[in-house]
């Protein structure tokens, strides 16, 4: 019997909400989190996320009164944490865009649950990212540059220069992400228009919810627009990880210079990205109540992402070796036997330790099911994927001449500035988990049997009044 | 208050089933300014209610348009015309070098077109709908259902069109001041 309907759970996935839920005890769990006061341990990680953000307020004032002198910058390694917390910054969100947008257009209908909540760490994480090419120009008064403005010089940006074509898709993918997220939570902003109480909450959600009232014939143009971001989103979230790879790429410098560079930086990002999202999904679904609806199927599911996309990167890392080795660069050759034996083997070694061998756990479906288990893999990958783009910006210490080769230290600096960007990322999601519905309530409704207008459910009921 | 003008008469319907018999109904008693309320778009809905296909892609196919000759115009003008500066030995314009600000113009543009395109074509943003003055509607974002006659159908009558969403099923019918 018990073999029996393990049997039957292994034929047919178990159901996408779990629990026994109506529409309205739907719109009761997601807004009641919304609804409810703010509890203490609310208030006290709210607080604890703004005293890191203030410690990123204050590294970056003192960075602007000062420059850029005060990180560990130096002549052959002029790239520093800077770049590598931006990569790793924009890498995170691209888990959301690839839910969103790439999951939809595949009819994957899991990852409704997930959707929303990614989407937002999307936002916050390129936020996050956005701060390190705005603060490290050095003259930031002159940041502007970057963009086609006229100006009174009668000059324009170089558009010839990857580090534009970034600026360019970058702040596409932050304009898209928003506009993808804020029309998803339309229909949402207007069930919490509609149970609000108070007037600021009516007006506030009212305001933002455009009048929405769920006619048909809008949720027919409205069907049709997310179904077209969805497909602008998808060539998006790629082509952005390309065009920062091409950052590296571009420039000849021995280990940056391939052509592996754009598929192996993508999935990197995503790699990342959907660890991330697993570290906040773990203890958020628990602390709120969403465990019907982000349900062991959702989290199995990332984690098998994350094995798929872990094993592409550590099939990445050793294709970059042969080719240094076929290629019969000697410049090449030594920067990868460096990489792995060099001053910075550490690094190197952390990396292969964190996204080679870590999501190798994941076969065992004991793991991949351990909300426990889980939590602690993603964290690992997190720090891993962080190092893998250290690894590659401190390529640059040993170059061509001996005579220029160095070694790169971070300051006190470096440190502060890159742990207050989680204070910021913290800051933003802890408000916007209070603030919005973390899961996309009519998405939900909508996957629910009873959607259905054919539902048995229904069938029976309409058999009993007429018979 | 003067003689106030009605908007049209609406009724309530409990689940997916209902509202898509009610407008089945309501459209066979021969009513064509006729529209559905649910909370989550409701599958095949579109074909019950004789919606055409939604032009929004037009829109985005015109944003991306613009992008994309945005894109091109903005570095072959600014690079090779406007200020030439030869920046490492490379040609002024050349296409491999322009793709990826022509790309992500073309979709910064069509997610803009898309956008605007979906709140035109559906009237949004509205503050006010005369619909809100009717108390049940509250509910549409969160389990009911709802189905509208307007009055400016040719075969509206106020009495005739509430029989009508009463003998279809719908429960708390009543007429609605524009």
């Amino acid at each position: 019997m018990a073999a029996q309907s393990k049997n039957a759970a292994s034929v047919f996935p178990p159901p996408l909400v779990a629990g026994n839920h109506t529409f309205t005890s739907v719109t009761e769990t997601v807004c009641g989190v919304v609804e409810k006061k703010p509890n203490v341990n609310w208030l006290l990680a709210l607080m604890l996320s703004a005293s890191i953000m203030a410690v990123l307020g204050g590294s970056v004032a003192y960075l602007f009164w000062e420059g850029t002198g005060i990180w560990g910058l130096n002549n052959p390694v002029g790239w520093g944490w800077a770049i590598v917390n931006f990569v790793f910054w924009v890498g995170i969100g691209h888990a959301g865009t690839l839910i969103s947008a790439i999951l939809f257009l595949f009819r994957q209908k899991w990852r409704t649950a997930i959707n929303r909540f990614a989407e937002a760490m999307t936002i916050f994480a390129v936020i996050c990212a956005l701060v390190f090419p705005g603060i490290h120009v050095g003259r930031v008064w002159a940041a502007y540059w970057m963009l086609p403005l006229p100006n009174q010089m009668g000059m324009w940006p170089n558009f010839r220069s990857p580090l534009l074509w970034d600026v360019f898709a970058v702040s596409t993918y932050f304009t898209v992400s928003l506009i993808f997220w804020y029309v998803g939570l339309i229909p949402d902003l207007a069930t919490l228009r509609d149970r609000a109480k108070g007037k600021i909450g009516y007006w506030a959600y009212g305001l933002f919810a455009v009048g929405w009232r769920g006619a048909a014939s809008h949720w027919n143009n409205y069907e049709r627009a997310y179904l077209l971001f969805a497909g602008l989103a998808t060539p998006l979230v790629l082509s952005v990880h390309t065009i920062v790879s091409f950052d590296f790429a571009v420039s000849i410098i021995p280990g940056w210079h391939t052509t592996i560079f754009p598929p192996y930086f993508v999935a990197g990002a995503i790699f990342s990205g959907f660890a991330m999202v697993c570290t906040l999904a773990v203890p958020c679904r628990k602390l709120f109540g969403l465990e019907d609806f982000m349900t062991v199927r959702h989290i199995e599911n990332m984690n098998k992402v994350i094995l798929l996309t872990g094993t592409l990167v550590g099939y990445a890392y050793s294709t970059e070796f042969f080719i240094a080795w076929y290629s019969g660069s000697v410049y090449e050759g030594f920067a990868f036997v460096n990489r792995a034996f060099g001053p910075f083997a550490w690094a190197y070694w952390i990396m292969i330790s964190c996204n080679v061998i870590t999501p190798q756990f994941f076969w065992s479906k004991k793991i991949r099911t351990s909300m426990a288990w889980t939590f602690v893999m993603s964290i690992f990958v997190n720090i891993g994927m962080w190092f893998e783009r250290f690894v590659i910006v401190a390529t640059l210490h040993r170059d061509y001449t001996p005579s220029a080769w160095g070694y790169y230290t971070p300051t006190i600096f470096d440190i502060s500035t890159f742990i207050g960007s989680f204070g910021l990322f913290f800051f933003l999601f802890i408000l916007f988990l209070k603030f919005l519905p973390a899961i996309a309530i009519a998405e939900i409704k909508a996957v629910m049997p009873q959607a259905d207008p054919h539902w048995e459910g229904y069938h029976k009921h309409e058999e009993s009044t007429h018979g | 208050m003067a003689k106030s003008k009605i908007w049209g008469a609406v009724a309530q319907f409990e689940n997916p089933a209902e509202l898509v018999h009610g407008v089945e109904a309501i459209r066979g008693a021969g009513y064509t300014n006729i529209e559905a309320y649910s909370p989550f778009p409701i599958h095949g809905m579109e074909k019950v209610l004789g919606l055409s296909g939604s032009k929004v892609p037009w829109i985005t196919l015109f944003g991306g348009l613009c992008g994309f000759s945005l894109g091109t115009w903005l570095q072959w003008w600014t690079g090779a015309v406007d200020y030439p500066v030869v920046i490492g030995g490379k040609p002024l314009f050349a296409i491999e070098s322009s793709v990826p600000i022509m790309f992500e113009l073309t979709v910064l543009l069509s997610a803009f077109g898309t956008l605007a395109g979906m709140m035109i074509l559906n009237g949004l943003p509205r503050p006010h709908h005369p619909l809100d003055g009717y108390a049940p509607f509250r509910r549409v974002t969160d389990d009911k259902f709802f189905i509208s006659i307007e009055s400016d159908d040719p075969k509206f009558d106020a009495l005739a069109a509430q029989a009508a969403l009463e003998q279809a099923g719908g429960t708390n019918v009543a007429l609605v001041e524009a």
